[in-house]
């Protein structure tokens, strides 16, 4: 018997049952759709992470003030602010980096009658560089504008439509608590990084959110950006040597700051959200695994309705080889049935879960190929048993079956 | 070398061991040569449908030898059986056995199916299998569109397109009126007398068993009396 009129036996006894065998493979469907959209959703998850922390630069570093180990209890003893100074001096005794010392506050922005609260960063012109910030009108600010202290700003797209409309806000002045600024420039739109607007932020120079707002001449973060990946190890150990020496740690002392680095964190994020993937993956592949059920269920069903046609197969000269076939060719043909079915689903449910969570929809063809592989597989495991039932079945009790 | 098709020798078939023993089969000898139409008749419970199942290749005695064609098959294993039905045997039986939803075209085909016979000449020969048993014109119909009478010949079309050595019939009027009864008899006579096709049927009607040449008649397990139906039926 060739595998052509196997095959044909099979669509057969599925189109003869169409509405039984759609509820059948309605398991597989669900369950390679759920599989395909999981993993890909978590892939789309991955690559959104990979791609903010990669907009803030690969090559940078941020030096962050920390704690000094851990008191009693576990409470954190605060420890000295960094300074503009530490930044200078970052500048220049390590070679090959730009830096820029950033400070940072909320406020609400009050212009005319409208107000709207927004973060307020101040740092230097190099700032703009190291995150690659361009502003598409107005200008940002000038070096003599920077050293005086003068209050300008540059303000992010978000404000532009809460505060200004349809209004042009260049020239405008915004009042942030007791001080005021003067918009020069508008921001390109950044979206958001890890839940936070970038667009909804006003810019303005170091000096001036120092003095004018917080009081202080401490600053919140530096900014270390190497002018090549290669160099990135040697900076960051000159750099914690460095910040070591100025803040007078010596010996076998913990750091009491910290450096973050945002090619560490892309890679650790990247492992975290491939370990979620994999959970939403198995999780979904149980739904596949109770739809294998289904289909072993329908065909021991099938197997036993159809006892009196195996009776006449095996009189006509079916082998028990040929009959095992028969069923388990079908119960295939069912899971993959199925399987182009979820394939299908799950890439129209993939868009749409995207375009909702506004994650970068992209489809990896291995996934969509595992998902069907194992649809396939699913009708081998779990068709055997049935069709091993039909094969062994007696004849001459198989005929006399009502 | 026997020139007999069947050759049943001390052939018993027990169901059940100890106190539920039953012997279906008790050492049975019968012989049935080529071209015989021979009509296996009998009370229920008799033996007859067991031997049927035994000399269709459907079953294998518990003991003793059952030689067809000069083959020793009471030691063959399924497949072997399956193999040996699909090439020397046609069944016909009291329901029909079609397959449901399934052209009467598709039926026929079927025991060409399993023997590995390509498109074209399985349906050549089905088409001239349905046309001798005169039903040619309902190659396309289903088993529900076709009467009791009709189902019966496709099923003997589907017996016959193998060209089988031995025709095995159980009860294939037995859900047939008078009038489709005497139609497939006529059919079954005509092979037997024109084809020289050897047939083996069991029946319990008299009537029908007339139309045989030959009669044995089975009580409790065993044959007790063998001759012309006439002679038989007396």
């Amino acid at each position: 018997m060739s595998y052509f009129d196997v095959f044909r036996m099979a669509l057969g006894a599925i189109f003869n049952n169409a509405v039984r065998s759609i509820l059948t493979a309605l398991g597989i469907v669900i369950g390679v759709a759920s599989v395909i959209a999981m993993v890909h959703l978590g892939q789309a998850a991955t690559l959104s992470v990979t791609q903010q922390i990669e907009s803030m630069g690969s090559n940078l570093l941020i030096v962050q003030s920390g704690t000094r180990g851990r008191g009693p209890g576990g409470t954190r003893q605060s420890s000295e602010s960094l300074t503009g100074a530490d930044a200078v001096a970052i500048r220049n005794e390590i070679d090959g980096v730009t830096v820029a010392p950033v400070v940072s506050s909320n406020a609400t922005l009050v212009w005319s009658a409208k107000n709207y609260p927004a973060a307020i960063y101040g740092t230097t012109l190099d700032f703009f560089k190291i995150r690659n910030w361009q502003v598409t009108s107005g200008r940002i600010m000038e070096e003599s504008e920077m050293s005086t202290g003068r209050s300008v700003c540059v303000i992010g797209t978000t404000i532009v439509t809460e505060v200004f409309g349809t209004q042009d806000p260049l020239g405008a002045t915004l009042r942030l608590g007791r001080t005021s600024c003067q918009v020069v420039g508008v921001m390109d739109s950044k979206g958001a990084t890890f839940g936070e607007d970038l667009d909804n932020t006003v810019i303005m120079p170091l000096k001036t959110v120092q003095q004018r707002i917080l009081g202080s001449t401490d600053v919140k973060q530096i900014y270390v950006s190497a002018d090549d990946a290669a160099i990135l190890p040697r900076v960051r150990t000159e750099l914690e040597s460095l910040m070591r020496q100025r803040r007078g740690i010596t010996g076998k002392k913990e750091d009491d700051f910290n450096i973050r680095d945002m090619a560490e964190m892309a890679a650790a994020l990247k492992g975290t959200t491939a370990t979620l993937t994999m959970l939403l993956g198995a999780i979904a592949a149980v739904s596949l695994l109770v739809g294998g059920i289904g289909i072993m269920n329908i065909m021991l069903v099938s197997v036993t309705e159809r006892t009196r046609e195996i009776g006449i197969r095996i009189a006509i000269g079916a082998t028990v080889r040929d009959v095992l076939t028969q069923f388990l060719v079908e119960a295939i043909t069912l899971s993959m049935l199925g399987g182009l079915l979820g394939v299908a689903l799950g890439i129209v449910g993939t868009y749409f879960a995207t375009k909702q969570m506004n994650l970068p929809f992209v489809l990896t063809p291995e996934v969509m190929l595992i998902g069907f592989g194992f649809s396939v597989l699913i009708g081998v495991v779990f068709g055997f048993v049935p069709a091993r039932k039909a094969a062994q079945m007696n004849p001459v009790e198989a005929l006399r079956h009502e | 070398m026997s020139e007999h098709i069947i050759q049943l020798d001390k052939v018993f078939k027990i169901y059940g061991k100890g106190n539920t023993e039953v012997r279906a089969l008790d050492g049975v000898d019968l012989q049935i040569d080529a071209g015989e139409f021979v009509a296996v008749m009998g009370p229920s419970g008799s033996g007859k449908s067991t031997c049927m199942n035994i000399i269709g290749c459907l079953d294998v005695p518990t003991s003793g030898a059952y030689r067809f064609c000069g083959l020793d098959v009471s030691k063959f294993d399924r497949d072997e059986l399956a193999l040996l039905r699909r090439k020397y045997l046609g069944f016909v039986f009291q329901s029909f056995n079609l397959m449901a939803r399934t052209s009467a075209l598709d039926n026929v085909e079927l025991p060409l199916v399993y023997q590995g016979v390509g498109k074209a000449e399985r349906r050549k020969r089905a088409l001239a299998a349905l046309d001798s048993v005169g039903l040619a014109d309902r190659a396309h119909h289903t088993p529900s569109q076709l009467s009791g009478g009709q189902q019966q010949r496709v099923a003997i079309a589907r017996a016959l397109v193998s060209n089988p050595t031995l025709l095995v019939a159980d009860e294939p009027t037995g859900n047939l009126d008078t009038t489709t009864t005497q139609e497939v008899m006529t059919l079954l006579e005509d092979l037997n007398r024109d084809q020289g096709l050897t047939i083996v049927m069991v029946t319990h009607e008299p009537d029908v068993a007339l139309h045989a040449k030959r009669a044995v008649w089975f009580v409790d397990g065993d044959v007790r009396k063998d001759g012309t139906p006439e002679e038989v039926l007396k």
